[in-house]
């Protein structure tokens, strides 16, 4: 799911025609698995709670899909909401640290404790601060969750740099701010993504998880709960597949986006097969 | 010297790292006149570097006085009167050939269209023409550090600072390099101030050569490079050369250097 990011195609048909040969294996597995997985529960008869044929799971997809769909929104927009919340918050943060390392030595511990806390547990305690049918409780969660990774990967980043190229700038006497914008941040940007790309789907999980905890009833999370209690378990699995889905679409924008945003790196290129 | 005032002028310059623990550099007194070439030679841990990042003041000394293009270092550093390159090119692989050297051009504040003027100036004169959109990761690395000698000379600084800008590459490369720095030293007329591990090099560039003792680092004397100029493929041929070269190699014995070990120094990879 991670290989979207692709360097601009010269000849637009040879490239997409060269993706599809990189590709053909992984949808040979694709089918492979989806043909086993049906025959496999029509031979042995399984039962429909324990996991539904494909075909009937694609049936509830397509008829449901307009609710499918709406319902993906509101959690995607929860998701979205959280993330932009939670990268902003460790951007700024990381910034600070790494501009003044003694308040980074006083609060790093802290931050890595707070990492080990299982926040998942903490959507009743959401709900019951913003309210069930706020977004803001399910934000909240998926802002918390996002956080750490593109705090941890920027602040990397950001103080990952050559000393020499730290000298290089005072030696153009040039201040903090220049050398922040001029040389930590653009160095920091590969690593910000690789936080970004984590935080992507951690926002996901975490405002599907919150709704799982109550929320408003157009919401993914709600609808596949709801349908699980109602012995509806294809409609669920729709649910679950709309979910991955927008967390699929969700990792491979940010993906795009760093690849325009830094696609000066060597890896950019190697990266292509 | 001379000069009317010094391009860069050492008294008494001694800088020890810790408590007092390493005394990295003792008792430097050095003259260095407006357009000489000078190199600083020595063993691994000489503190050679280290005297160039005092002239530089990106390192402070202990003590002793430094005053670089008639002001003290501090001044001359915020006055843009030097520019530096290091072993390492230190390019941002996030810029373009023509966008790294024109980084310093930027920081000072000058418009886009004299910025594209002097950085095609620059772009010829270390003869990478056709190379400017480049990132540095697609460069050899004697292209590399053309980009980097491009770009300590933009802005046309009086002094050039270079610490062993040459040690990593293979010996063809620097060769031709050598000529090429000697050629650029002619055209802009700079002071340039050199440090490296090579005494043919050094010998072949100079104007003079600063001979320095291992820890403490010390000057242990001074050789004056009579070669004429401009010196070319058969300089390094002229007999008076290999003279030069065994003077050099005897002063630095001469120094105790010859029992130190004579390795480079090893680039951390420390971060900051």
């Amino acid at each position: 799911m991670s290989t979207v990011v692709q360097p601009v195609p010269r000849s637009f048909g040879r490239t997409i025609g060269r993706r599809f040969r990189d590709w053909l294996p992984a949808l040979v597995v694709f089918v492979l698995v989806l043909v086993a997985w049906q025959g496999l529960v029509e031979v042995f008869n399984i039962r429909q709670f324990l996991l539904p044929k494909p075909t009937a799971i694609l049936g509830a997809l397509r008829d449901n899909r307009s609710d499918l769909w709406s319902a993906g929104i509101v959690t995607f927009k929860e998701a979205l909401g959280g993330f932009a919340m939670g990268s902003t918050a460790a951007i700024l943060v990381a910034l600070v640290l790494a501009r003044w390392r003694r308040v980074g030595g006083a609060i790093m511990p802290y931050a890595i404790a707070a990492n080990a806390v299982p926040i998942i547990a903490f959507a009743p305690i959401t709900n019951n601060w913003f309210g069930l049918l706020n977004p803001m409780s399910k934000m909240v969660i998926a802002a918390v969750l996002c956080f750490f990774p593109v705090f941890v990967n920027t602040l990397r980043g950001l103080t990952s740099v050559q000393p020499a190229s730290i000298e290089l700038m005072r030696s153009y006497a040039a201040g903090e701010i220049e050398t922040f914008r001029r040389v930590r941040i653009p160095n920091a940007l590969p690593f910000i993504f690789t936080g970004l790309k984590v935080a992507s789907v951690l926002a996901m999980i975490g405002a599907v998880v919150g709704e799982y905890f109550g929320g408003p009833l157009d919401a993914l999370g709600v609808v596949i709960q709801n349908n699980v209690a109602l012995f509806d378990f294809p409609l669920a699995w729709a649910g679950i597949i709309v979910a991955s889905a927008f967390g699929i679409a969700f990792y491979a924008a940010v993906a795009v986006a760093e690849h325009f945003l830094t696609g000066w790196q060597p890896a950019a290129d190697s990266r292509s097969d | 010297m001379s000069a009317p005032h010094a391009a860069v002028s050492l008294a008494g310059v001694g800088k020890t790292f810790g408590k007092g623990a390493v005394r990295a550099l003792e008792d430097i007194d050095l003259a260095i006149a407006p357009g000489e070439f000078v190199s600083l030679i020595g063993p691994s841990g000489c503190g050679k570097s280290t005297l160039l990042r005092i002239v530089g003041d990106l390192i402070q000394p202990s003590v002793g006085d430094v005053i670089v293009n008639g002001k003290p270092a501090h001044r001359a550093r915020l006055d843009h009167d030097y520019g530096i390159v290091f072993q390492s090119a230190v390019l941002y692989d996030w810029r373009t050939v023509t966008k790294n050297i024109s980084l310093p051009l930027e920081l000072l504040g000058w418009s886009r269209g004299r910025r594209n003027e002097r950085v095609r100036e620059m772009v010829e004169l270390v003869e990478l023409s056709g190379f400017e959109s480049h990132h540095p990761w697609q460069l050899s690395g004697g292209m590399q550090q053309r980009v980097s000698i491009a770009r300590a000379l933009s802005f046309d600084p009086a002094l050039l600072l270079m610490d062993e800008p040459f040690g990593a590459l293979d010996e063809m490369t620097r060769e031709r390099l050598n000529m090429e720095l000697l050629r650029i030293w002619e055209r802009s007329g700079s002071t340039i101030v050199f440090v490296t591990h090579s005494i043919p090099e050094a010998v072949f560039l100079s104007t003079r050569v600063v001979v320095m003792s291992p820890r403490p680092g010390r000057i242990a004397g001074i050789v004056e490079i009579d070669l004429p100029q401009p010196r070319g493929a058969e300089t390094r041929e002229q007999p008076r050369f290999f003279e030069l070269v065994t003077e050099v190699r005897e002063r630095l014995a001469g120094s105790g250097a010859a029992t130190a070990p004579t390795e480079p120094a090893l680039v951390t990879e420390e971060r900051v």
